[in-house]
C-alpha cells in the first residue's frame, strides 16, 4: 500500500508545477534564445547531469510503501511497522546493517578500542571486528586492500557498462535524427557539437563509474563509516538528499504565489495598493531573517506542542515540522523577488504594447496574465535558481540553531550538528562531517553553477 | 536637506509600529502565554496552578488590550500590549523569562559583539575588494575564469564547515590560538584573530563576486575609456578611477550593515563562545526564552532601519549628483 506524508504530496505537486513552468517557458518565443544559450552551455549541462541523480534519489525517497516485508535476523521476513520509501527498499542492506558504534570508512573493525573477551576466556584491549562491514573476509589484514581493489575495478566496469547501455541508444538517436553520421560523431568526439554532448557524456561516465565503485563497496563495507549508534553514514547522507531538495523546492512554492501576486499588483495598479504592499514587504524585510525565522519556529513549536494529540506518529510530526519550516522560510523570503517584480512591472506597464492592449479594451486580468506575466518570467526563474542553493545551505545553519528540521529527520544540518562534537573526540571521528560536506557540495555547487548560467542567459541587462 | 531628512525619519515610524505589531501578534496572539508556560514547564506533569504561577511571575497573565479589572487609565496601561510591546519603543526590554534584565544584558554584550564584527567587516571588505580588483585586472584570462569558478566553489560551502574546519585546523592541530573563549582588554586579540579570519574566508566567495560585477559595470563607462586614452596604466585606471566611482554602491552595501554590527553574528559567536549579542540570541532560542527573542527581533529591525537611514545620508554626502530635494 502506498502512503503519502504531507511533504510528499507537496513535493510532487511542486515538481509538476516547476516542470509545467519549464515546458511552458520552452514554448515561449521570446525565451527561446536564452534557453538555447543554457542548453549550449557546458557548465549548465554538466551541472544538470549531476543534479538529476540527486533529484531521482529525492523522488525515490518520497514514494512510500506501507507494510513492506523486511528480512529479520534469525527469523523470517516481518512486515515493517513504518512506511518505507523506495530508497529504503533499495538500500535495505545499508539500512539494516547496524554496527555497535563508530567505525571508520571501509574499515572492518570498530574505531575505538574496548575490552574483548576471547573464546578462551581471556580479556584483551582491542578493536573488535564489525558485525557487517567486511564480514566476508577471513583475514582482513591481508585481504582487505586486494578485496577493495578488486571490487573497485568491478564497480568501475559495471558503471561503464551501464553508461554504455544508455549512451549507445542515445547517440544512435542523435545520429539518426541529424543524418550525416560521420560528421556528427566526429563533432561530438571533438567537442564541436552545439549541444555539449562530449562533456555531458564524459560527466555521465565519470558519475556512473563513481556510483559503480561505491555500490560495489557498499555491498559489503560501510563506505563512509558508521556513526555513534552504528548506523551507516552513506545511508544517512543519501536520506538527507530528500530533506535538502525539499527545502530548496518547497520553499519556492510558498514564495512564488505571494511575490508574483503582490509584486505584479503593486507595480501595475500603483496608488494605495502599491503603498500597502510596499509597506508590508519593507516591514518584513526590516526584521533580520534568522530572527524572524527563529521567532516563527518557536511559535510554531509551541502550537505543535498544544496539538500534540493530532500527530499519530513521530514521523508525521517531523514531517509537519519540515513542511512548516519550508512555509516559514518562504514567508520570510518572498520580499526580494516581490520588489524586483514590482520594479519590472512598473517599467512594463508604460510600454507601448501594454498601453495598446489597454486602449483596445483588453480586460485587466487578461493584461496581467497575457502581457505582464510572461515578461517577468525570467526574473522568477533566476530567483528560483539562485534561492535553491542558499536554502539548502540555510537548512544546515538553522538546524544548528535548533530551529531547523526535527532532530529525528535525516538532514545534513543534523549530521553536521552531531559531527561537531565528534571532532573533539580522540581519535577524531571525521567521516560524518566529511560526507555531509561532500554530499552538500555535490548538490550546491552544480546548483550554483547552473544558476550562474541561467542568470547570464536570462538577465537582459547582461547582454554580452 | 533637513526637510528630506525629516521626511525620511517620519517614514520609519509606521515601519517601527508595524514591526512592533507583528512581534506582538506572533508572540501573544497566535501563541498564547499559556503555550509558552506549557512549553517551559515541560509537556507532562503540568498543572493549571503551575501555569498560572509562571505567567503571573512574568506578567503574562494580563489581558491583551483591555483590562476590565483595573481602574482609571490603568484599564489601558495594565495590559500585555502596553507593558510588553510599547515599552520596546523606549528600549525598555523588561525581564527575560528567566528573570534577568534584558536591557543590562544587551548593554554588556554589545562590546564583545563589536570587537568581532568590526574587524571582520574591515578585513573582509579589504580582502573582497582587492581580490575583485585583481580579477577584473586579469579579465578575459584563465586567471579570471578559474578565479570566478573558485568563488562559486567557496560560496557553495556552508559557513559551518569553515568554522568547524578552521577551529580544527588552527585551534586544535596547529594550536596557534585558543579554539574558543573571550577575554577583556588587549588579551581579547588572541581570541578575535580566528573568528575574523574564518568570517573573512567564509564571505570571500560571494563578496568577490559581488564587487566584481560592480567593477565590471563601471569598466564599460566612458570615463574609463577616456582615462585609458590619456595614457594611464590599467592598474591606475582600476585603483583610482574605477574604484572611486564604484564607491557609491560599495558604500550603500556597507553603511546599511553598520548598525547591525551591534547584534553580532549568531554562528561565529556561538561557535567561539564569545559573550556577545549573537550568542545571547542563540542561547535564548535554545532555551525558548520568548522575551529575549522578542527584544532582539525589535532591536535588530530598529538597527536595520537605522542603517537604511544612514545609507540615505551617506548618499547625500558622497554623491553630489543625487538630488534629494525632489
Amino acid at each position: 500500500m502506498p502512503q503519502l506524508l504531507p511533504t510528499d504530496v507537496f513535493f510532487f505537486l511542486t515538481l509538476f508545477g516547476l516542470f509545467g513552468l519549464l515546458v511552458y517557458s520552452l514554448g515561449q518565443t521570446h525565451l527561446r534564445r536564452p534557453w538555447q544559450k543554457v542548453f549550449q552551455s557546458t557548465q549548465a549541462m554538466v551541472s544538470l547531469v549531476i543534479l538529476i541523480p540527486y533529484l531521482l534519489v529525492a523522488v525515490a525517497d518520497s514514494i512510500r510503501l506501507e507494510g513492506v516485508l523486511v528480512p529479520q535476523a534469525g527469523e523470517g521476513p516481518v512486515a515493517s511497522s513504518e512506511p518505507l520509501s523506495l530508497l529504503d527498499l533499495g538500500l535495505q542492506r545499508l539500512r539494516l546493517s547496524v554496527e555497535k558504534t563508530y567505525s571508520a570508512p571501509l574499515q572492518v573493525e570498530l574505531h575505538a578500542r574496548e575490552m574483548v573477551r576471547l573464546p578462551d576466556g581471556r580479556e584483551i584491549w582491542s578493536t573488535p571486528r564489525l558485525r557487517y562491514g567486511g564480514s566476508h573476509l577471513i583475514d582482513p589484514f591481508k585481504e582487505r586492500t586486494s578485496d577493495l581493489f578488486r571490487r573497485a575495478i568491478k564497480g568501475f566496469f559495471k558503471g561503464a557498462l551501464v553508461w554504455l547501455m544508455l549512451t549507445v541508444p542515445l547517440l544512435a538517436m542523435v545520429v539518426w535524427w541529424t543524418g550525416d553520421k560521420r560528421r556528427v560523431l566526429l563533432d561530438i568526439a571533438l567537442g564541436r557539437s552545439r549541444f555539449p554532448w562530449r562533456a555531458v557524456l564524459l560527466a555521465g561516465l565519470f558519475l556512473a563509474m563513481v556510483v559503480g565503485v561505491l555500490a560495489e563497496w557498499a555491498a559489503v563495507y560501510h563506505v563512509l563509516g558508521t556513526d555513534k549508534v552504528g548506523a551507516d553514514v552513506l545511508y544517512q547522507s543519501l536520506k538527507s538528499i530528500r530533506t535538502g531538495i525539499l527545502i530548496g523546492t518547497l520553499t519556492t512554492v510558498a514564495t512564488l504565489p505571494l511575490s508574483l501576486l503582490l509584486g505584479i499588483l503593486a507595480g501595475y495598479f500603483r496608488g494605495w495598493v502599491d503603498d500597502v504592499i510596499q509597506y508590508v514587504y519593507t516591514t518584513l524585510n526590516a526584521i533580520p531573517g534568522v530572527l524572524l525565522i527563529a521567532a516563527a519556529m518557536l511559535v510554531m513549536q509551541a502550537s505543535m506542542a498544544r496539538h500534540e494529540a493530532a500527530f499519530q506518529s513521530l514521523a508525521l510530526r517531523a514531517d509537519v515540522r519540515l513542511l512548516a519550516l519550508c512555509l516559514i522560510l518562504g514567508l520570510t523570503s518572498w520580499t526580494g523577488l516581490c520588489r524586483l517584480l514590482r520594479a519590472e512591472t512598473l517599467k512594463l506597464r508604460n510600454l507601448e504594447y501594454v498601453q495598446a492592449a489597454k486602449v483596445l479594451g483588453v480586460s485587466q486580468p487578461r493584461i496581467l496574465l497575457r502581457h505582464i506575466l510572461p515578461n517577468v518570467f525570467h526574473l522568477v526563474l533566476i530567483a528560483v535558481a539562485l534561492d535553491f542553493s542558499s536554502l539548502v545551505l540555510a537548512e544546515a545553519v538553522l538546524s544548528y540553531v535548533n530551529i531547523g528540521v526535527d532532530p529525528s529527520t535525516e538532514s545534513w544540518g543534523n549530521m553536521i550538528n552531531t559531527a561537531r562534537l565528534e571532532m573533539a573526540r580522540e581519535p577524531v571521528v571525521w567521516w560524518s562531517l566529511a560526507s555531509a560536506f561532500c554530499f552538500m557540495l555535490g548538490l550546491v555547487l552544480p546548483a550554483n553553477l547552473l544558476a550562474d548560467v541561467l542568470r547570464d542567459a536570462f538577465d537582459p541587462r547582461r547582454v554580452s | 536637506m533637513s526637510a528630506y531628512l525629516l521626511r525620511r525619519l517620519l517614514t520609519t515610524v509606521p515601519l517601527l509600529i508595524g514591526i512592533n505589531l507583528l512581534t506582538f501578534v506572533l508572540f501573544f496572539v497566535i501563541n498564547s502565554p499559556e503555550d509558552m508556560a506549557r512549553m517551559h514547564l515541560g509537556q507532562k506533569h503540568v498543572t493549571q496552578e503551575g501555569i498560572a504561577k509562571w505567567t503571573h511571575e512574568r506578567g503574562y497573565d494580563l489581558p491583551l488590550f483591555y483590562n476590565g479589572k483595573a481602574e482609571g487609565l490603568e484599564v489601558l496601561t495594565k495590559t500585555i500590549f502596553v507593558e510588553k510591546s510599547l515599552g520596546l519603543f523606549l528600549f525598555r526590554f523588561g525581564h527575560s523569562d528567566a528573570g534577568r534584565d534584558i536591557g543590562a544584558d544587551i548593554r554588556q554584550r554589545m562590546g564583545p559583539s563589536l570587537a568581532i564584527a568590526v574587524p571582520s567587516l574591515i578585513v573582509g571588505l579589504l580582502m573582497d575588494i582587492s581580490l575583485a580588483l585583481l580579477l577584473v585586472f586579469f579579465r578575459l584570462t584563465y586567471l579570471e575564469v578559474w578565479g570566478a569558478a573558485l568563488c562559486i566553489m567557496l560560496m557553495s560551502i556552508s559557513t559551518l564547515f569553515y568554522i568547524i574546519g578552521g577551529q580544527f585546523l588552527v585551534g586544535k592541530c596547529l594550536q596557534w590560538v585558543p579554539i574558543s573563549g573571550y577575554d577583556s582588554g588587549l588579551e581579547a586579540i588572541r581570541f578575535i584573530v580566528l573568528p575574523v579570519l574564518i568570517g573573512t574566508l567564509a564571505g570571500v566567495g560571494s563578496g568577490v563576486r559581488w564587487y566584481r560585477t560592480l567593477f565590471l559595470e563601471e569598466i564599460e563607462q566612458d570615463y574609463v575609456r577616456t582615462a585609458r586614452a590619456k595614457g594611464l596604466s590599467e592598474a591606475k585606471v582600476l585603483t583610482v578611477h574605477v574604484l572611486k566611482n564604484a564607491m557609491i554602491p560599495i558604500l550603500t552595501g556597507v553603511v546599511v550593515v553598520l548598525p547591525l554590527l551591534f547584534t553580532g553574528s549568531l554562528l561565529t559567536e556561538s561557535f567561539f563562545a564569545i559573550p556577545g549579542l549573537g550568542s545571547y540570541t542563540i542561547d535564548a532560542i535554545n532555551q525558548q526564552d520568548f522575551a529575549i527573542v522578542r527584544a532582539m527581533v525589535f532591536l535588530g529591525s530598529f538597527l536595520y532601519i537605522l542603517g537604511l537611514l544612514l545609507t540615505d545620508i551617506s548618499y547625500m554626502l558622497v554623491d553630489p549628483r543625487v538630488r534629494l530635494q525632489d
